[in-house]
C-alpha cells in the first residue's frame, strides 16, 4: 500500500500552475498526487491546514552553510534546519568554504555530509576560479559532472574581465549558469557601508553603487557576446536595476535576485552602528529600495534569495569597521517578503510566492518549487497573518546575526515537508 | 544644571543647553587653572584610563593633565602595543580594564562608533577622544569655547572650515556644535574631500575659496591627512596648496578681524602659511589651553558633577 498523506482544508497556492484555491493536497510515496482510491485514503495520515497557505516548498538560490571549514558558524545540520524552519525545502549553497569548492572531492564531501545531516535538499555550486583567487579557471566540467548546479566565486567577484569572459564561454559549453557577486573592487575598496549621506555623517567608508553597476554592465556585456547565462546576486542599486531592465528588453540571458533585507531596510539602520546591518552589498537608500520592489513587480529581478550568511555573535560583537559582512536570512525571509510584497498589496500571494518557489527553481533548472502532480512533495504550510518576534540565540541557525532581532514580523511557517516527510512541525525539527 | 549623561560620545546628541552647561563649567575650571595651586579635588580617588589606539599628542596629554588637575589617578595606555595587537577584542580589553577598577575611560580609536560601542558595554563614563572620521566632541567644544570667549556667543556668526573635511572628525563635530550654537558653517575644499552630502548636515559646501571666505568671521583650517589618502583625493600637496592653502592674500578675503583656528597638528606651508599660523589673529594656542578647561569640565560632568565647592 502506498504511503499517503492528505493536507486538508488549506489554501493551495502553486504559482507554477497559477493555482490559488481552497482544496486538499494528496501526497503518495513522497510525490504530489491526484486523489487516490478510498482504500488508500483510509490509511492516510491527515494534516489539517485550516487557515493556512499550502505552498510549494520555498527555494533559495543563495545560502552559505560554511561547510567544510567553518562549523563554528553553521553546519549542514543547523543550516538546513534553519531552512526548514523558514519554509525552504531546497537551497543552493555557495562554494566559498574552506577549502573552496573548486574540485570534485569537495563536492563529494559536501554531498556526503548533506546525505548524513541534511534536513532539506541542498544543491552545491562550484567556484569559477581556483581557490576563488580570480586567476585561473576552476574545472567546471568536472564539477558539473559531480552535480554542481552553477559556478560562482561566492562572495567574491572576478575582477579580470578577460578571465570572466572565458569563464562564461567555458561554462556555457556545459550549460552551467554563472553566478556573480557584482562588485568592482577599485570602487568598493575598504568600504563598510553604502556611500551616501549616512556614511558621510558617520565617518564610515563607503561602497559606491557604481561598484555594482559597472560589473552588472560588464557581465551583461559578456553574456551578450557569449550567450552564457549569468545570474546576478543580491542586486541593491536602482541604477543596476535599470541596466538589467534594458538588458532583458534586449533578450540577454540574464537573471537576477534580491534579498529580503535589501527590500525592507535602508542604510539609515547603520546609524546605530549595529553590525547586524553590515552586509555586502550594503543596505542602500530609499530610492534603491523602492526600485528593487518595482523590479520584482515587473520581472526585472527574477526572484528573492536570502544570501544567508551566518557569523558567530563574537565575530559580530566588534567595532563596525572590523565586523564581517553578512546576515542570516532563511528563517525570516518569508515574513519579510510577505510584508514587502503581499501585505503591502504590491503583489498577490501567487505573485509573491512565485519569487520564492517556481522562479528560483526555473533559473537554475531545479526540478523543484511546484505542487504539480508527480513533483517531489516538498510543501510549506504557513499562516500569513500570525505575528512573531525573532530573538537572539533562538534561531535554528547556529548564528544569530539577524537584523530582525526584536522586531515583530507577520507570517509564520507552521509545517515543512520534504519528499512528503514532515521535517518541521512549527516548533522543532523532525528530521531523524 | 543641564547634564545627565554618563558619557560624552558625540556632539550630535547634545542639546545647546548641555553645551552651554559644559561651557559654564569650563569657565569655572579655567579660573581654577589661573590660580597659584591649579588643582581641585573633584575626581580624587578616581582612576581615569586613557586608551589611545591611534597616535595623539595634544589630546592625550590634555586629557591626562585635565584628569590630574581634578586630582584623579591617571593611567595612559598606548594600545598599539597592547593586548589588542595580539588579537584581543575591544570588548574584552575594556572589560578587563573595568575589572581593574577603572572609573572613567577616555578612548581614541580609528573605528567610527567605537566609543559609543564601549559606552554601551560599560557602566562607567566613557569619553570619546576621537572615533575614526566620526566625531571628536571635546575638540569641537574647545573650538566653540574659544570662539565664545572672543565673541560672547556664536549666534549669527559665519565660519568657514577649510581642508580635508571627508576624513575629519573635527569638522563633523564642529558642524554639529556650531549649528547648535547658532553659527553658519561653510565647508571649503576640493570636491573629492568636501562631498555635497555634508549639506544635509546643515553646512554649506563650496569649492570656490574666494567666495567662501568673503564674509566669514573665522576660518578653521584642517590638516591635510595625506597619510589616509591611499586613493589620492587630489594630485599633490603642491597642487592643494596652490588651490586651497591659506596665505596672506587669501586671508584678506575674510572679514577684517577674522579669527584663524586649527586643531593641529599644523602642516606649515601646506594648508596654512607659517606666518599666518603665528599671527595675532590666530588662536591656535588658545585652543590648546582651553582644551584643558573643557576636558576638565567633560570629565567632571560625566562623573556626575559635584557640589560647586569641588570647583571652587
Amino acid at each position: 500500500m502506498p504511503r499517503c498523506t492528505i493536507i486538508k482544508n488549506g489554501r493551495i497556492v502553486d504559482p507554477k500552475n497559477n493555482r490559488d484555491e481552497a482544496a486538499d493536497l494528496y501526497i503518495l510515496d513522497g510525490k504530489i498526487a491526484s486523489k487516490p482510491s478510498n482504500e488508500i485514503l483510509d490509511t492516510a495520515e491527515i494534516i489539517d491546514a485550516q487557515g493556512l497557505v499550502v505552498s510549494p516548498g520555498l527555494v533559495d538560490l543563495h545560502v552559505h552553510f560554511r561547510v567544510p571549514g567553518q562549523k563554528h558558524k553553521e553546519t549542514i545540520r543547523t543550516g538546513t534546519s534553519a531552512a526548514a524552519a523558514g519554509g525552504f525545502t531546497s537551497v543552493v549553497c555557495m562554494p566559498n568554504t574552506s577549502p573552496a569548492v573548486d574540485n570534485a572531492g569537495t563536492v563529494q564531501l559536501i554531498k556526503d555530509i548533506v546525505d548524513k545531516e541534511g534536513v532539506v535538499n541542498v544543491f552545491p555550486t562550484g567556484t569559477i576560479t581556483v581557490g576563488r583567487q580570480g586567476e585561473a579557471l576552476a574545472p567546471t566540467g568536472s564539477l558539473s559532472r559531480m552535480g554542481i548546479v552553477a559556478i560562482s566565486d561566492g562572495g567574491k567577484c572576478v575582477q579580470n574581465a578577460g578571465l570572466m569572459r572565458r569563464a562564461l564561454q567555458y561554462a556555457h559549453m556545459f550549460n552551467v549558469p554563472v553566478i556573480d557577486h557584482c562588485q568592482d573592487y577599485s570602487l568598493s575598496a575598504d568600504g563598510v557601508m553604502n556611500e551616501g549621506f549616512v556614511s558621510t555623517k558617520l565617518g564610515l567608508r563607503g561602497i559606491h553603487k557604481a561598484a555594482e553597476d559597472i560589473i552588472v554592465a560588464r557581465d551583461i556585456t559578456l553574456s551578450t557576446h557569449t550567450g552564457a547565462h549569468i545570474h546576478l546576486q543580491h542586486i541593491s542599486s536602482k541604477s543596476a536595476v535599470d541596466i538589467i531592465r534594458r538588458a532583458k528588453a534586449r533578450g540577454i540571458n540574464v537573471t537576477a535576485e534580491v534579498t529580503p533585507h535589501h527590500l525592507a531596510l535602508t542604510d539609515s539602520e547603520v546609524e546605530s552602528f549595529n553590525t547586524n546591518f553590515k552586509m555586502n552589498p550594503p543596505l542602500r537608500e530609499e530610492e534603491d529600495r523602492i526600485a528593487l520592489l518595482e523590479a520584482l513587480e515587473d520581472g526585472t529581478i527574477d526572484c528573492i534569495a536570502t544570501g544567508h550568511a551566518p557569523h558567530t555573535d563574537y565575530e559580530k560583537d566588534v567595532e563596525f569597521d572590523y565586523a564581517p559582512f553578512g546576515v542570516i536570512g532563511l528563517e525570516t525571509a518569508l515574513s519579510i517578503s510577505l510584508a514587502q510584497l503581499y501585505h503591502s498589496k504590491r503583489l498577490s500571494l501567487l505573485g509573491t510566492l512565485s519569487l520564492l518557489t517556481s522562479r528560483p527553481a526555473e533559473i537554475l533548472k531545479l526540478n523543484k518549487g511546484t505542487l504539480s502532480e508527480g513533483a517531489d512533495a516538498d510543501v510549506t504550510l504557513f499562516d500569513p497573518e500570525e505575528t512573531w518576534t525573532p530573538q537572539f540565540k533562538k534561531f535554528f541557525s547556529k548564528s544569530s546575526n539577524s537584523p530582525w532581532i526584536g522586531r515583530e514580523l507577520k507570517g509564520k511557517v507552521k509545517k515543512t515537508l520534504v519528499a512528503g516527510k514532515l521535517v518541521f512541525d512549527g516548533q522543532k525539527i523532525l528530521a531523524d | 544644571m543641564s547634564w545627565n549623561r554618563k558619557d560624552l560620545i558625540t556632539i550630535e546628541e547634545l542639546s545647546s543647553e548641555e553645551i552651554n552647561t559644559l561651557f559654564e563649567t569650563a569657565d569655572a575650571f579655567k579660573k581654577v587653572l589661573g590660580r597659584k595651586t591649579a588643582k581641585t579635588p573633584a575626581l580624587r580617588g578616581k582612576n581615569v584610563v586613557n586608551l589611545f589606539f591611534e597616535n595623539s599628542t595634544r589630546t592625550r596629554v590634555a586629557f591626562e593633565m585635565a584628569a590630574k588637575r581634578l586630582s584623579a589617578d591617571v593611567t595612559s595606555l598606548d594600545m598599539k602595543t597592547s593586548s589588542t595587537a595580539k588579537g584581543e577584542t575591544l570588548r574584552d580589553t575594556v572589560e578587563n580594564i573595568r575589572a581593574l577598577a577603572a572609573d572613567i575611560i577616555i578612548i581614541r580609536h580609528s573605528a567610527p562608533g567605537s566609543a559609543g560601542y564601549i559606552a554601551k558595554i560599560l557602566d562607567i563614563p566613557v569619553l570619546n577622544a576621537g572615533d575614526g572620521a566620526h566625531e571628536h566632541p571635546t575638540q569641537a567644544l574647545l573650538d566653540c569655547f574659544t570662539l565664545r570667549e572672543k565673541w560672547g556667543d556664536l549666534k549669527g556668526r559665519k565660519i568657514a572650515i577649510l581642508g580635508d573635511i571627508l576624513y575629519s572628525r573635527v569638522a563633523r563635530s564642529n558642524i554639529w556644535a556650531m549649528n547648535k550654537l547658532g553659527a553658519e558653517v561653510t565647508l571649503v575644499g576640493p570636491s573629492t574631500l568636501v562631498p555635497r552630502e555634508f549639506e544635509r548636515l546643515g553646512a554649506k559646501v563650496s569649492h570656490d575659496l574666494k567666495s567662501a571666505l568673503a564674509d566669514k568671521d573665522a576660518v578653521m583650517l584642517l590638516r591635510i591627512q595625506h597619510e589616509r589618502q591611499n586613493a589620492s583625493a587630489f594630485p599633490s600637496l603642491n597642487e592643494y596648496t596652490s588651490m586651497f592653502g591659506l596665505n596672506a592674500d587669501r586671508f584678506s578675503w575674510l572679514k577684517k578681524d577674522a579669527i584663524i583656528m586649527h586643531p593641529g597638528p599644523i602642516n606649515r606651508g601646506v594648508e596654512i602659511d607659517s606666518d599666518l599660523a603665528d599671527s595675532s589673529q590666530s588662536v591656535i594656542l588658545e585652543q590648546v589651553t582651553n582644551g584643558l578647561a573643557v576636558r576638565m569640565a567633560a570629565l567632571y560632568l560625566c562623573n556626575g558633577g559635584a557640589a560647586e565647592a569641588a570647583i571652587a
